[in-house]
């Protein structure tokens, strides 16, 4: 069959959001769309994705609590193998990184990830994603036969709403050996600032260089009324706690004012603060991804900047 | 306990932008290259898991021409004991991520690892793929951005990084593969007597030879679209100051 298969994805009994974007992304194909649950119980996921351009939902119970590569790379290995679908999309997310890649070299088919555009062309598949730093995009084909594996970046396809009533259909799964077992989950340590409540982030990145430079822009923050964000390298460095991080590992902020200041634009940086009312984005090179989502910007030595910042606003 | 160590030479694209003749690609020429920054905390890592577990080798695989042995050089000046590169060959340009997992494969499936370890994605194609991908080749227990790893007897306990930072606990049997995330440990810097003793460690060089078509293949390469633009704030600091300032007092007021 031509079509599309959506792997949906849920995390503590919630449908994730780049699930019902994959609905819309698969909708836009053409064909018949079907939509995958895999959990212990998916029965209570059909109700949440019986949206919109849904035909069938797939149900597929697995011996597991929650998600665990082993069981959904059976449970969609089964659902691929009886549906023959030529796409299988899902979002790329850190639960998809962990086995959807496996489907693909199993399969030996196509695979690409973070992409935010596809079409068919001539019957085969097109998709775009970008290289280098976000610098540049390409376009890429599927050469090999057999189903091709897209996972889509979060946010670039809105998502699928309404109501339909989809067929509802199950499928066995293979019992597997649970090799990677799910024990907990623990919460991020909230810290004593909540930077999705600021009307006014400061936000530093890389670009201010070493460690010792930090205190230039919490200084800078307090004499402007700001709260100070970070994007991950700073965290990763452990100059600043990671209750400040912006981005999709982090927090999902929408100041009205986000000024980044040395943030190169990260996917995962601007999927967590393209939201905000106004960004104001200062970087010395040109190029930078986050000048393509900021509204105002200068290409300048942040430094330069700060100091001048730091002078006029006490006038 | 012996733990292999998949790592990348990555390309990084400086200001300026052309192709190259079949606009699949940009001018090698405005390219700088380096080791993948996930993978210099997977180097890292691979080290302290020795070191807890008191023996055992460290060896790094790459898949790159001879340019990549400057990143085999700097992960064994870290402290890894060899390294095996796999070249190319005529297969030039961007290989795709399961060209380079078979590869890998290839070498692996004949010198048995405890524990592989590769860095999440790479920052120059960002397909979070080819670790996963190698996992399945192997028939090892694959486990996606790891931030925590703590070994066990037969097992290890990991950390999983979630969007959000929450935090997903797994036991995965070993021998296993895991992909590993920025922020894990703090890569140590070689000293300069390391760097020096790193010239004598052995690269051994393979020929890529590999069945089958990759899994994507780029047609064609192009500048994102203009879009909208900022609006530039000034030509010097001080009228970018201004204006940064008039710009936030507007909008919360």
């Amino acid at each position: 069959m031509s079509g599309a298969l959506v792997v949906a994805e849920h995390l503590q009994g919630r449908l994730r959001e780049p699930t019902l974007e994959a609905i819309t992304a698969a909708g836009a194909l053409g064909g018949p769309v079907t939509v995958l649950a895999i959990d212990a119980d998916p029965s209570a996921l059909v109700g949440p994705l019986s949206v919109e351009g849904v035909d069938e939902v797939v149900c597929a119970t697995v011996d597991a609590p929650t998600f665990e590569p082993g069981a959904y790379l059976a449970a969609v290995s089964a659902a691929v193998s009886e549906r023959r679908p030529d796409v299988v999309l899902a979002g790329f997310t850190v639960n998809s990184m962990g086995y959807l890649p496996a489907l693909a070299a199993r399969e030996g088919g196509g695979f690409a990830s973070d992409v935010f555009g596809v079409r068919r062309q001539d019957g085969a598949l097109v998709a775009t994603r970008a290289y280098y730093g976000s610098k540049v995009h390409a376009e890429v084909a599927f050469p090999a036969g057999g189903p091709t594996v897209l996972l889509l970046r979060p946010t670039a396809w809105p998502s699928a709403g309404g109501s339909s009533s989809p067929g509802v259909s199950t499928i066995d799964v293979p019992p597997v050996p649970r090799r990677v077992r799910h024990v907990s989950f623990e919460e991020a340590p909230q810290g004593d600032v909540d930077i999705t409540t600021a009307d006014f982030l400061l936000s530093i990145g890389r670009g201010i260089g070493e460690k010792d430079n930090v205190e230039t822009f919490v200084k800078l923050a307090g004499t402007m009324g700001a709260t100070l964000s970070v994007s991950r390298p700073l965290v990763d460095a452990g100059w600043m706690p990671s209750n400040r991080q912006v981005g999709q590992s982090g927090k999902t902020v929408k100041p009205k004012v986000y000024l980044a200041m040395g943030i190169s634009g990260a996917i995962q940086h601007l999927a967590g603060m393209k939201a905000s009312g106004t960004i104001i984005a200062v970087n010395s090179d040109p190029e930078a991804a986050i000048f393509r989502v900021a509204h105002y910007g200068a290409v300048m030595d942040l430094f330069e900047v700060a100091e001048e910042l730091e002078q006029q606003w006490a006038r | 306990m012996d733990i292999a160590v998949c790592v990348k030479h990555v390309a990084i694209l400086g200001e300026e932008v052309e192709w190259d003749g079949t606009h699949t690609d940009v001018d090698p020429d405005l390219l700088e290259w380096t080791l993948n920054e996930w993978d210099a905390y997977a180097v890292e890592e691979a080290l302290r898991m020795r070191e807890t577990a008191g023996d055992g080798e460290v060896f790094l695989l790459t898949v790159g021409d001879d340019e990549a042995d400057e990143s085999l050089r700097r992960g064994l000046a870290m402290g890894a004991d060899r390294a095996v590169r796999i070249d190319p060959g005529d297969h030039a340009g961007v290989l795709d991520p399961l060209t380079v997992a078979r590869a890998l494969a290839g070498v692996l499936s004949e010198q048995r690892a405890d524990v592989v370890l590769a860095g999440v994605q790479s920052s120059d194609a960002v397909q979070a793929a080819t670790g996963t991908m190698l996992g399945q080749l192997l028939d090892l227990p694959t486990v996606a951005v790891v931030k925590k790893i703590d070994l066990g007897a037969g097992t290890a306990r990991v950390h999983r990084e979630l969007e959000g930072g929450l935090i997903d606990v797994m036991d995965v049997d070993l021998p296993a593969l895991i992909t590993v995330q920025t922020g894990i440990n703090e890569p140590r810097y070689a000293n300069l007597r390391a760097i020096k003793q790193a010239r004598d460690k052995e690269i051994a060089v393979r020929d890529l030879d590999v069945d089958g078509d990759g899994c994507l293949r780029v047609t064609s390469m192009f500048a994102p679209p203009a879009g909208e633009t900022a609006e530039p704030l000034g030509d010097n600091p001080a009228d970018v100051a201004r204006r940064i300032i008039e710009i936030v007092g507007a909008r919360l007021s």
